[in-house]
């Protein structure tokens, strides 16, 4: 089980990454914690022709808070973010999940980005930045976008980023005033992938429900101010047009109950810290 | 003695581990860590990614040009250099460590390359190209035995590789008399302890004596060095196995290092450089061993208050796609103990043994005990609930009385020592059971899901050699001659300053071996544990070993310990008869005591210990011979272990250590998560020489065994594909899913081993996982269920039936199973039929659908080959497909045939594609099944399925494109795909 | 821009228990097969080399790390603890290892030297964890000998002697 062949490029600046980028293309991988990727060279199921990291640009280190938006750049691992001084009162929400994220051992290594980049359908991070309308900011040679992070997840590990381009942060909008947010998650064992995770945001005008574990990528339901009944029967229309899928570890039926009853629960819990 | 008023023994001390300072400072010596040969090639192991199939080709010649590669190996080359594996049982098999002409099993070994690194071996094997014909896989044990099943084996009729029925007492007159019967159906799934430390070997041959030597972390049992010696083709004098000093845990399953020892010999032999193989955890899990799956039906006779008069059991046992020796031993190694903690006199027993086309089975911590017990104690719970007692009645009325101890059960074995009801009563006292109904109830009263789990176990230790030969039938053993017995040997030798060291072979895998020795010589010497020096690395040229030698069936403190204590006795006697020449006393008045040998009762007429025993080293001369104390082995194989009578009654083992557990388990209403609330376990193991490595023992045990109630089973998919290949799929316990039992301990001594020690590192696999069951199945009312005790699993007791999907939302398919999707989806298309017909059947058509098709080359008129491109995300991969059209129906519809294979895996899928007039255009309408397996399957199952998916998708989305429609309107892509299974 | 091919072995250097130490690697060689095959030190251990059992933790740059997540190559220039650099000097075990040996939290020690690793960075950060913390911190590593009953108990007493003033390591 060790990883075929590559070259391997320590980038010292944005601009030798977008280099690389430009010239390989699909050829090439980025690499920063390096959480996931790694397992995935060595058991050869990615072969790149070279391997670019990209956590020795001093430009991708920081959390800086812009506006009213935190950009969260390329080589800021979950541990520094969960260690943020400002992350209970700027990002509730993933003061809540990042402690899902892996364990303690790889949150120490993995980036926030780099989760984003991977697009694991059942990651708390994607999930997170869908369900706060974060942006996912992309550069290559060509220049800079920015893309909603409805947008940017699109499959299975699959995402809008372009083959020349790399996630240089992202963008995550600061807890607003009178909103409560609540994530919880079921797996089968602590730090495993989710079976279905949660999160939920609620103001006074409506309830946010974001899923993840289900589809195949993370998914988002605005419920306005639905409540009762009402509520739990929209869950349960929001947890039919989830595609939930039977695999190893749950049933496709077994995700849509958890979809309606902690979906709920984590509504109601997002309520409580609202109010 | 003064001795031990002075001092209380060693023995019963939780003295620190001598091998410690060692391990905790990265010095320890496992096989991987130990330096290698100049020269020495490393290996990698190509393998089957299909559970069946016939091998057509294996092309090797791009994987060996490949600079740093010695030699690449497929099973012809193997097979010219050995012979098979000698099997257990009286059938026309063969067991070749490597496939021949067919592939058993997903991890089956094709290829072995030799290279000059493990990363070099693994690049040649990605150039070996091997050509298979895909035959129908078996994965049921039950439907292996089906008249119509493909049988996995040229030389047998069918799959089942033996049969037998055995009869104890009056079993039909007991059914017949019984006012109840009670019968349970369990299937016991397939699970492994998975050592921390994986496979590793160096093999060597020298081509001037035609002998191997060969370093591995095997474990045991020594019978198997027979087994390889035979296999490599020289006598036993000239395979010279070895172990490492530390082994990384076992738990039974190094047993099964033996098969890749032949491998690399013959990889060593042809290469003529020592070869080293370290199998790496994907290796491990797809292809070591697994315990057995085991189908069970068990029936009681009971009487109207709960006794239970007579057994019927049908065990169905399943090892896998080779019987791999020892198997079948997992079935018959419980054989006298399947009466369990009971007094039972009736019983009536049918075994059988299928071959499936999974992986080999082989030793396993608990070995045959949790299959047993899961079936009998689910029975003794069923028999509550039927008779409407309370299980605590119904245990304590069947288990075998106090007083009748050794007891002998109806079907051999001789349980040496214990107060069943005695150790009962103390553990529902101590282990506060009345509380924990308190608990339940209270619980219940709030509407939460509580049950109460109850197990009585029999642990047996110290395996009888012959048990194993029960499978064949008392004619068949004649002609094979007896075998039996379980020879413990050990050494205590005295070196030239007096120091003492005992060699054992006893194999040590990470349970403290060197220290218990060492206790147990210092005590009987009068020494302290680190005046001795315990060495168990092990040395088939050197030391004193025999087949039972290993560590296996909890036999360390019962049978090696106390062969340790015979040698040391053995030294002790001389020397006390040398002592009492020199101090003018009878020889009896001799004792050993604080480093010194002296006079009872009058302390200062004493030698020191070291000065006498250096003696017969230095003065030979002046110590008469049969003195003279250099080194003494000790043999010991206990005289009840004798082999199967004429009526197949075997005591199968030497100890029987008794269990009694009982638990709280709490159901979440949401997840349908256990909880395990309390957990009280009561061990009579005879006496316990060391308190902490016993707790070690018990609170280790218990973690596999919760591992394998809650969350760990070796899956295979209905095509026999395998789908833990990870330890993100394979889920094994961590410190937050892991209780701590409550243990208590109530100690009858054995009498039949010299330190009264019995076995206890297996009773909790054995007792637990059925103890978590019945708390479950309490919990939630259930007749019967089945591990693991998944969530998903239970909730579907709890959450009642699903909401119909709303109007607009197609209803899910039926699930699949393994890595099968199922999808269907239609598109009208605005041209007529005949138009979409004839595009459908253009090769040109095909060749622009075909998701990442390289080209396109037409083998006929409905027989396509490409080569494509297909991936998720970051992981794509070259494949090979192969696309044929059958069943035309022109213009209405035809069948699409693909198969897609490469490095990654393989993918085969069906779909019936139908064109149906519509106004003035066409329904399109397809329906497909896929099936992937391989290495994608094995480690990468959540991305495989969304892979699948994808690739899928892109080939109907294009299908659609191509024939000018446009997907119906209202979510074409969710309907088509999202629901798959 | 630095770019070493992958057919060559490139030097790699980077700080290891507080000493200098440098050997050659291939881009692809794992930080695992580094230390323990080039380097020769041979503590961290092996189970899974996909990131899951923890047994090849170690520190790098003060955090605790997987090795068989990491290259050799990137570990380049970086500063890395390994359960050898864990005793104050050779004969003596540290306040954790002793507490390990005391409450029998390894028995075949194959997966102590990761868990020693992480420990021993957590306890610094975290002195006085509750059982839960510690237990949680903990999933990220497997142990199949001891169900961790032991391991826990070892890090709870380590904890508590650690943080007597008079304790050094
Ligand atoms: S070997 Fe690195 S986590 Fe298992
Ligand atoms: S002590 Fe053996 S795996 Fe932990």
């Amino acid at each position: 089980m060790k990883p075929a062949r590559f070259d391997y490029i320590r980038a010292g600046d944005l601009a030798e990454a977008h280099h690389a980028l430009a010239e390989f293309g699909n050829d090439a991988r980025l690499i920063a914690g390096g959480q996931t990727l790694m397992p995935m060279l060595s058991m050869r199921l990615v072969r790149p022709q070279v391997v670019v990291d990209i956590m020795h640009l001093p430009a991708l280190r920081g959390i800086e808070t812009t506006g009213n938006a935190i950009r969260i750049g390329a080589g800021v691992r979950q541990a520094e973010l969960l260690a943020w001084p400002k992350l209970a009162e700027q990002l509730p929400l993933l003061k809540a999940a990042l402690p899902w994220v892996g364990h303690a051992q790889t949150r120490s290594r993995g980036t926030v980005c780099g989760s984003a980049a991977h697009a694991d359908p059942s990651a708390e991070i994607p999930l997170c930045l869908l369900a706060l309308d974060a942006t996912i900011e992309l550069s290559s040679r060509r220049g800079r976008r920015r893309v909603a992070a409805a947008e940017f997840f699109t499959g299975m590990m699959t995402t809008a980023r372009a083959e020349n381009e790399l996630i240089e942060a992202v963008h995550i909008p600061a807890r607003q005033t009178g909103t409560g947010y609540a994530f919880n998650e079921f797996g089968r064992r602590h730090g495993d992938f989710a079976i279905v995770a949660c999160a939920a945001i609620v103001t006074a005008a409506n309830v946010r429900l974001a899923v993840g574990g289900v589809a195949d990528r993370p998914a988002l339901r605005d419920f306005g101010a639905l409540d009762g009944k009402a509520l739990d029967d929209a869950l349960d229309v929001f947890a039919w047009t989830l595609d939930a899928r039977d695999d190893l570890h749950a049933t496709a039926r077994y995700r849509r109950e958890l979809v309606r009853q902690m979906g709920r629960e984590t509504i109601e819990e997002a309520r409580r810290w609202h109010a | 003695m003064s001795s031990v008023a002075n001092s209380p023994p060693w023995c019963g001390q939780s003295v620190e581990r001598v091998e410690d300072a060692a391990l905790l400072t990265g010095r320890g010596r496992f096989i991987d860590d130990l330096p290698t040969r100049p020269g020495t090639l490393h290996a990698a192991i190509l393998r089957s990614p299909h559970a069946h199939a016939r091998l057509t080709a294996v092309r090797t010649d791009a994987a060996r040009a490949l600079p740093g590669v010695a030699a690449v190996l497929a099973g012809a080359d193997i097979q010219k250099l050995s012979s098979s594996l000698v099997v257990g049982v009286k059938a026309k098999v063969e067991c070749w460590p490597i496939a021949t002409d067919r592939v058993r099993y997903v991890g089956e070994p094709v290829a072995v390359v030799v290279a000059a690194s493990r990363y070099l071996a693994e690049d040649a094997i990605d150039l070996i190209e091997v050509d298979y014909e895909p035959l129908p896989a078996i994965v049921d044990p039950v439907a292996a035995l089906d008249p119509a099943a493909p049988v996995l084996h040229e030389g047998l009729t069918s799959n089942l590789a033996s049969e037998r029925t055995f009869r104890y007492g009056e079993p039909e007159q007991a059914f017949a008399d019984a006012a109840h019967r009670v019968a349970v159906t369990i299937r016991y799934p397939r699970n492994s302890c998975t050592p921390m430390e994986t496979y590793g070997l160096v093999a060597e041959y020298d081509a001037g004596e035609d002998a191997y030597d060969v370093l591995a972390n095997f474990m045991g049992p020594f019978s198997l060095h027979a087994v390889m010696a035979r296999a490599l083709k020289v006598p036993g004098n000239r395979f010279r196995l070895r172990t490492p000093p530390d082994s990384g845990g076992s738990f039974g399953v190094k047993q099964g290092v033996f098969p890749y020892v032949v491998l690399m010999g013959v990889a060593a032999r042809v290469t003529g450089q020592p070869v080293k193989w370290i199998e790496d955890r994907l290796e491990h899990l797809a292809a070591s061993v697994s315990a057995t799956n085991r189908v069970t039906t068990l029936e009681a006779a009971v009487d109207a208050d709960g006794r239970v008069r007579a057994l019927a059991f049908d065990q169905l046992e399943d090892v896998g796609a080779h019987i791999r020796a020892p198997e079948p031993a997992t079935l018959y190694r419980m054989h006298g103990n399947l009466t369990g903690a009971y007094d039972i006199r009736h019983v009536s027993v049918r075994n059988r043994v299928a071959l499936t086309n999974k992986t080999p089975t082989g030793l396993n911590r608990g070995f045959g005990g949790p299959q047993v017990y899961y079936a009998l104690e689910r029975l003794m719970q069923r028999v509550a609930v039927q008779l409407k007692l309370d299980p605590i009645d119904v245990i304590r009325r069947n288990l075998i009385p106090s007083g009748a101890f050794p007891y002998r059960t109806a079907t051999g074995a001789l349980l040496d020592s214990g107060d069943y009801v005695k150790a009962f009563e103390i553990a529902l006292e101590d282990g506060s059971f009345a509380a924990l109904r308190e608990r339940q109830a209270q619980a219940r009263a709030q509407g939460r899901l509580y049950g109460i789990g109850l197990t009585a176990a029999v642990e047996p230790s110290v395996s009888n050699m012959g048990y194993i030969t029960t499978v064949l039938t008392p004619d068949e053993r004649r002609k094979a001659g007896p075998k039996n017995g379980a020879q413990a040997t050990a050494t205590v030798s005295l070196d030239p300053l007096g120091g003492v060291t005992v060699n054992v072979a006893s194999v040590p895998q990470g349970q403290g071996h060197r220290t218990v020795l060492a206790q147990i010589v210092a005590d009987d010497l009068g020494l302290k544990p680190s005046d001795i020096r315990v060495v168990t690395d092990f040395d088939s040229g050197r030391d004193a070993w025999s087949i039972a030698s290993g560590n296996y069936s909890s036999r360390f403190a019962a049978a090696v310990g106390g062969a340790a204590k015979l040698a040391s006795g053995r030294i002790k006697a001389k020397l006390a008869r040398m002592a009492a020449a020199q101090l003018n006393v009878p020889a009896d008045d001799i004792e050993f005591a604080a480093g010194k040998v002296r006079a009872r009762g009058n302390p200062d007429n004493a030698l020191l210990f070291s000065r006498l025993a250096a003696a017969s080293h230095w003065s030979p001369g002046l110590v008469p011979e049969e003195n003279q104390a250099l080194r003494e082995t000790a043999f010991w194989s206990p005289p009840e272990l004798t082999p199967p009578t004429e009526h197949d009654e075997i005591n199968s083992s030497l100890c029987h250590g008794f269990i009694f557990d009982f638990c709280g388990v709490e159901i979440d209403r949401v997840t349908g998560e256990p909880r395990i609330d309390k957990y009280v376990t009561m061990h009579d193991c005879g006496t316990i020489l060391h308190p902490g490595m016993v707790a070690g023992q018990v609170t280790g045990g218990f973690a596999h065994a919760v591992g394998a109630a809650l969350y760990e089973e070796y899956a295979y998919g209905e095509d026999g594909s395998f789908l833990t290949g990870t330890f993100a799929d394979y889920l094994v316990p961590t410190a937050m899913e892991i209780p701590a039992p409550v243990i208590l301990h109530y100690e009858t001594p054995s009498p039949f081993t010299p330190l009264g020690a019995k076995g206890v590192g297996e009773g909790n696999c054995m007792s637990t996982p059925v103890c978590l069951a019945n708390a479950v199945a309490d919990a939630l009312g259930l007749d019967a269920i089945d591990l693991p005790l998944t969530p998903a699993k239970l909730a579907a007791h709890i959450h009642g039936a699903e909401s119909t999907p709303p109007q607009q939302e197609r209803a899910a398919p039926p699930p699949g199973k393994g890595r099968a999707l199922h999808g269907a989806g239609q598109a009208y298309v605005d041209a007529a039929p005949d138009a979409v017909w004839r595009m459908l059947l253009d090769p040109n058509t095909l060749a622009s659908i075909i998701p990442g098709a390289h080209g396109v080359e037409k083998v006929t008129d409905t027989h396509f080959r490409a080569d494509v491109t297909l991936g998720v995300g970051p992981v794509t991969g070259r494949y090979k497909a192969d696309i044929r059209l059958s069943d035309l129906d022109a213009p209405r519809a035809v069948t699409l045939t693909g198969v897609v294979t490469g490095a990654l895996g393989d993918a085969r899928g069906t779909g019936r594609i139908t064109l149906a007039p519509d106004s003035s255009g066409t329904q399109v309408a397809y329906d497909y099944d896929a099936a992937i397996g391989g290495k994608v399957a094995s480690i990468g199952g959540r991305l495989l399925d969304g892979a699948a998916r994808v690739v899928i998708r892109q080939f109907f989305a294009a299908l659609v494109r191509h024939t000018g429609g446009k997907p119906a309107k209202r979510g074409f892509f969710a309907r088509l795909f999202g629901s798959g299974a | 821009m630095a770019r070493l091919s992958a057919a060559e072995r490139h030097m790699v250097r980077f700080t290891l228990n507080g000493r200098a130490v440098e050997a050659q690697a291939e881009p692809r060689m794992l930080l695992t097969d580094f230390l323990r095959h080039e380097l020769g030190v041979t503590g961290t251990h092996v189970g899974c080399e996909h990131g899951v059992c923890g047994a090849c933790t170690v520190e790098i740059d003060g955090v605790p790390a997987r090795a068989c997540l990491t290259l050799a190559v990137q570990a380049d220039g970086a500063t890395i603890r390994t359960v050898e650099g864990l005793a104050p000097e050779p004969g003596r075990l540290s306040i954790l290892q002793e507490a390990f040996r005391r409450h029998h939290a390894l028995q075949c020690g194959f997966c102590t030297a990761g868990i020693l690793m992480s420990l021993d960075n957590y306890l610094k950060r975290q002195p006085d964890p509750s059982e839960d913390a510690l237990r949680e911190f903990l999933g990220g590593h497997i142990c199949r000998c001891t169900g961790y009953v032991p391991i826990v108990a070892a890090a709870m007493d380590a904890a508590r002697r650690l943080r007597e003033p008079s304790s050094d390591v």
